[in-house]
């Protein structure tokens, strides 16, 4: 009994002495769906990190003969009926005699066996060291590594390619530019939005204009004119630095508006009088003193702004605006489903869309949790 | 009132000017012109051009000068003669091909305003006062997923399940029957299907947004003390709900009208590539890629105008709507 009222007490005093911080913390990891969506995006973004590895093919690898091809069964069963070892058959051009056409059919003589950490396409493991071995691979019936056959588990695209190897790679680009130019559009957003907000007077009125007109232009004509201002024939890097850049340039507005509230209700406060009687410095005060009394909902504004910014960037790519082929992303896997035919043909092409909603829907989980957690009247 | 009303007007000039240079510097940003693109595209059929070619269609078309004269011969042609410019691919005035879809996209941009706010107000008012009910998890989850989808996608995805289920393929929003016959009323039912999709296709993002402020306002709304007291006094939960709580609620719904309706332009452009929709977008999106600049300029400038317009109104009614915003203008 003592103990069990030493345990509360500390429980108690822990509580007391906790920073904001943890306390967010707490109340996040009892909110399950916030909880699970975070164990979500964190298997995502390792996705990402160790694609390489991961995906069975590289993004240069495709085949041909596996163009539009549905997703490679895998079988169990032998023919007897007894569970094996899990194998794929090749696939094949044959004629049919019946409509005289050239079809694809799978060649069931040869069976290729799926092999974990088996041998491919060689890369270099996080940057550290080279390697071919990949999570899982074909090997055939010798046990060797053989390109004849593919396995797709989410099918191939109009190339040939493995849809599931694109995935991975895409996410790369899909999961990171979002959260560079949310960051980005987050800096601007606070920068602007607080300069807007503390000194009032002339600078106000300007950056409010600016915020007007920016937050009136429709967003298509922006990221038209502005990826086609990127210089072609850059590498995929610089090309990549440019998107973020450019959806971080459309996204700060909203943010900005929020943020100069925010300063002009604080900028009346005791505190912020105190220290500029103290003679602390504009810059301190707005950092030092006015930024921490709201930061927990600008967290939850930057978690909330990395699913518009993912759409964005699915759209801009559909467009043709974005990300280039061979450079892939999500929203470059999503072009193909351009049209009904493809999507009527090859369902499996929608298949980087269920990617897409359940990170959107998982960071925006995270951010409602997060909204929950950083409230303090709850 | 009154005050705040011309206030705000006064604004509004200022601003249409710097939008109006804005977007044309934009359009204006990519590298070469209307002759480059034109060039290109007639070099690939086989045509051959002399550099003195070029730089006498370049007179021509009047895009040997620099930009800001440009804009500024634009600018004096619209308010002198309301003359938009010329469109360097249709080959005719600005005015006459944007007329040609004006009113569709108007309409339609609209009905898909009108529609949002008429589904997602009352849902969100049943998602507050019932939360955490089946129906609150169900429709919020829908809410959820309608943000989480691309437009585009979700257009394809529900052809694609028409197409599945009657077999029909609804492309556009005119068949080939009552393109060839004109609008008969026979053709009144099928039409309007055919504007159902285009509706629930770029309504929804909005509509989901709309659900989700209005719930968690709702909801915010429904701890105040007043509530409590007008509870006390024995109001009806109708009274609470629609004159108390509702009037309060609407405050960051009403401000978001304009961004709504800049967010239905964009939406819509896209979708209605997808869906081969008669309206402005796909005209704005070939004019921009072919740098036929006054005709993609003209557009942009009206969907401008237009999202100004509804954020001048949105203010208007939020200062109707909201005593403080009144009073504090007043002071």
């Amino acid at each position: 009994m003592v103990l069990l009222k030493k345990k509360q007490k500390d429980l108690d005093e822990s509580y007391y002495l906790a920073s904001q911080w943890t306390l967010m913390w707490r109340k996040l990891k009892k909110h399950a769906l916030a909880r699970f969506s975070l164990a979500l995006l964190a298997i995502l973004y390792l996705g990402a990190l160790f694609a390489d590895f991961i995906a069975p093919y590289g993004l240069e690898e495709f085949s041909a003969l596996y163009k539009n091809t549905a997703p490679t069964t895998i079988y169990w069963k032998d023919m007897e009926g007894n569970f094996t070892r899990p194998y794929v058959f090749k696939l094949e051009k044959y004629n049919n005699r019946e409509t005289f056409t050239v079809e694809i059919r799978e060649n069931t003589e040869e069976r290729y066996y799926i092999d974990f950490f088996a041998e491919g396409i060689e890369y270099k493991f996080l940057g550290l060291f080279t390697t071919n071995r990949h999570l899982f691979g074909l090997v055939n019936e010798a046990g060797e590594p053989d390109n004849s056959a593919r396995i797709n588990i989410f099918g191939a695209d109009s190339t040939g390619a493995c849809i599931f190897s694109r995935i991975l790679f895409g996410s790369r680009v899909s999961l990171t530019v979002p959260f560079v130019s949310a960051a980005i559009s987050f800096v601007l957003g606070i920068l602007l939005g607080g300069i807007s907000g503390y000194f009032g007077g002339v600078i106000d009125n300007v950056i409010q204009r600016v915020i007007e007109v920016l937050s009136a232009i429709p967003s298509i004509p922006l990221w038209m004119a502005l990826s086609a201002a990127i210089p072609p024939g850059i590498s995929v890097s610089a090309m990549y630095l440019y998107i973020t850049i450019i959806l971080s340039f459309i996204g700060w507005t909203g943010l900005a508006r929020v943020v100069r509230g925010k300063f002009i209700s604080l900028r009346k406060e005791d505190f912020v009088m105190a220290a500029r009687l103290a003679g602390v410095s504009d810059f301190k005060i707005i950092v030092k003193h006015m930024v921490p009394g709201f930061l927990s909902y600008l967290i939850v504004n930057l978690t909330l702004g990395i699913p518009s910014s993912i759409l964005g960037e699915t759209s801009m790519s559909y467009l043709g605006l974005g990300m280039k082929a061979p450079a892939t992303s999500w929203g470059v896997l999503l072009k193909e489903t351009e049209d009904l035919v493809s999507v009527a043909q090859c369902p499996w092409k929608m298949i980087p869309l269920v990617f897409v909603i359940v990170t959107v829907l998982a960071f925006n989980f995270l951010g409602d949790g997060l909204r929950d957690a950083a409230d303090p009247y709850k | 009132m009154a005050k705040y009303i011309g206030k705000r007007l006064l604004l509004f000039i200022p601003t249409i000017i710097i939008i109006s240079i804005v977007i044309f510097f934009i359009i204006q940003l990519p590298p070469g012109d209307y002759v480059t693109s034109y060039v290109a595209a007639m070099s690939a059929e086989g045509e051959v051009f002399s550099a003195e070619d070029i730089a006498n269609l370049r007179v021509q078309f009047g895009l040997d000068d620099p930009w800001y004269i440009q804009y500024f011969n634009w600018v004096k042609n619209i308010v002198t003669k309301g003359d938009f410019g010329y469109s360097f691919e249709y080959g005719r005035s600005v005015w006459s091909v944007i007329m040609d879809r004006l009113y569709l996209t108007l309409g339609v941009s609209f009905v898909i305003l009108v529609f949002q706010y008429v589904v997602s107000l009352p849902i969100g008012i049943y998602c507050a006062n019932h939360q955490y009910s089946a129906g609150d998890y169900a429709l919020s989850f829908v809410g959820f997923l309608g943000t989480a989808t691309p437009n585009f996608l979700l257009a394809i995805i529900i052809m694609y399940y028409i197409y599945v289920k009657t077999g029909n393929i609804y492309l556009g929003l005119f068949s080939t029957e009552m393109l060839q016959n004109g609008m008969r009323w026979e053709y009144v039912p099928e039409f309007l299907g055919r504007c159902l999709i285009p509706l629930i296709v770029i309504g929804t993002s909005g509509t989901c947004g709309i659900i989700r402020t209005v719930r968690a306002q709702m909801l915010d709304e429904q701890t105040r003390q007043y509530t409590l007291t007008a509870r006390a006094k024995g109001c009806s939960e109708a009274t609470i709900t629609y004159k108390y709580c509702l009037r309060a609620a609407l405050n960051p719904v009403v401000s978001g009208m304009s961004g709504s309706l800049r967010t239905i332009f964009s939406g819509s452009t896209v979708s209605a590539i997808v869906m081969n929709l008669q309206i402005q977008g796909p005209v704005l999106l070939t004019a921009l890629k072919s740098q036929d600049m006054y005709l993609a300029g003209t557009i942009v400038l009206i969907q401008a105008v237009l999202v100004v317009v509804g954020t001048l109104l949105s203010d208007i009614a939020l200062a109707w709507l909201d005593p403080r915003i009144r009073f504090s203008e007043r002071s």
